[in-house]
Order: C-alpha cells, then structure tokens, then sequence
C-alpha cells in the first residue's frame, strides 16, 4: 500500500521554504540521491511558484495543497489549487535559445520529472500531477 | 529571513554577496539591488553567490535581466563562486555559457584588467 504525505500551505511566498523542507525529507525516504532530490525539490518548488505567480496573480492567503505519494516504484506528486487556469502557452516548455528572465520553470519540471500532466476542472480547480521513478 | 545581501562598492566594481536562498521570495531584494546598481551604470556587478544554497528560476531570471541590462550599456556582469548545486540550475537551463561565472573576486579582477 502507498504511503502518503499532505502538505498544505498558503500561496505565501515565504512558505515555499517549508515545503522544499518537506519535499527534502519525502526524497530522503524515496531513497534518492542527494543530485536528484535537489531536482526533484526544484521541480516541486518551481510548481508551486507558477502556482502563485499565475494560477492566483501573486494574491496571497490562497490554497495550495500538496499530496505525496510512495509507492513501490514511484513517487508520485499532485499540487492542487483553486487560482486561475494555466494558458496554454504558459505549459509548455520554453525555446532554451530565447534568453530572458522568466519561463524556466516549467521547463526544469519537465527535465526532472518522468511524467507530467496538467488538469484542470472549473469546479475542482488545477491539478499539477508528476510522477518519479524510484531509484 | 532566508537571504542577507551585502553590497562591497568600489571605484571599479561592485560586489554583492549574497548568503541563504535565492527563491519567489527572496529575488525581489536581489533583483532591486541590481536595477539600482545597473541604473547608476555601475562599470562591473559582481554577485558573489559562494554562500547560495538554494537558487530557483526566479533567482536566475533575476541574473538574466542583470546580465542584460549590463550589456546594454557594456558593464560587466559576472558571477562568482556558484556551488554545485547552484551551477547545476544554470547548466540545466543551459545557461552557464551566456554568464561569465569566475571562482571568486580575485580571479573576476584579473579578467576584467586583461
């Protein structure tokens, strides 16, 4: 049976650092190395960021929810919220050859994480859901 | 507070040293300091992020900007002394070969008189 993790926080910026804690310690039970767990971190924080800059425009005091869960092979992540839906251009990857400041963040999530799908339902909100494989 | 800035001005160069984690939260003190820095023209920023533990895209996006508005009056942008972990995100995002990155101060001085 999987085991699993809830980690709820607010879209307080200064929060992000309680959950890289949190993400920390779920990888050190994964079992992970510590170069892929520091990814791993990234990504999650990365999506929590896109979370707060575009799902809810920087408003604070919103609800962004965190369920971990550890199963034999994988670890699996979903971050819920109840902001705005993500635009389609905002999803995707960013040409790596356009340098400038912003839109990187989706692009290191989808360089960590093995599967990433995005839904989104206007009575539940968004999900970000990613899964990993266990080392 | 997760970050301490320190601002080192001198007749050539400035030096900001930045200790903690360069994240959402973090950046926009980082991000200021730079604006103000590149608007007085300043002739060569150097970050020193040798005591960075954490850097995220809103860290790195923060570089990028100051990288360019540096290059729009020909300053000098570097960065100093990344950690392993810090160097990782740049080269992830293939960044590593648009910034000038030196080990520390000394060997960013030596460059910048050559």
């Amino acid at each position: 049976m999987d085991s699993r993790i809830s980690v709820s926080i607010t879209s307080d910026p200064q929060l992000l650092a309680v959950v890289r804690a949190a993400v920390a310690k779920v990888c050190e039970l994964a079992g992970y190395s510590d170069e892929v767990s520091q990814k791993i971190v990234l990504a999650v924080d990365e999506a929590c960021t896109n979370v707060i800059k575009h799902a809810y425009k920087g408003r604070k005091g919103q609800p962004i929810d965190l369920e971990f869960r550890l199963g034999n092979r994988n670890l699996g992540i979903t971050i819920q919220d109840h902001g705005e839906p993500a635009e389609k251009s905002k999803l995707k990857s960013r040409d790596l050859k356009e340098i400038r400041p912003g839109g990187l963040g989706v692009y290191l999530i989808k360089s960590t994480m093995d599967r990433v799908k995005y839904v989104t339902k206007p009575d539940s909100g968004n999900q970000l859901i990613m899964t990993k494989s266990l080392p | 507070m997760n970050l301490e800035i320190d601002i080192q001005s001198e007749r050539d160069y400035d030096l900001i040293q930045i200790k903690g984690e360069v994240d959402l939260y973090s950046s926009p003190s980082v991000r200021k300091i730079i604006l103000e820095l590149t608007k007085k023209r300043s002739p060569a920023i150097f970050v020193d992020l040798g005591e960075v533990n954490y850097m995220d895209s809103s860290g790195v996006a923060t570089m990028i900007e100051g990288l360019q508005l540096c290059n729009k009056y020909d300053g000098v942008f570097a960065l100093l002394g990344l950690r392993e972990n810090v160097r990782e995100v740049f080269e992830l995002t293939r960044l590593d070969k648009i910034f000038t990155i030196h080990q520390d101060l000394e060997s960013a001085l030596g460059a910048k008189t050559k």
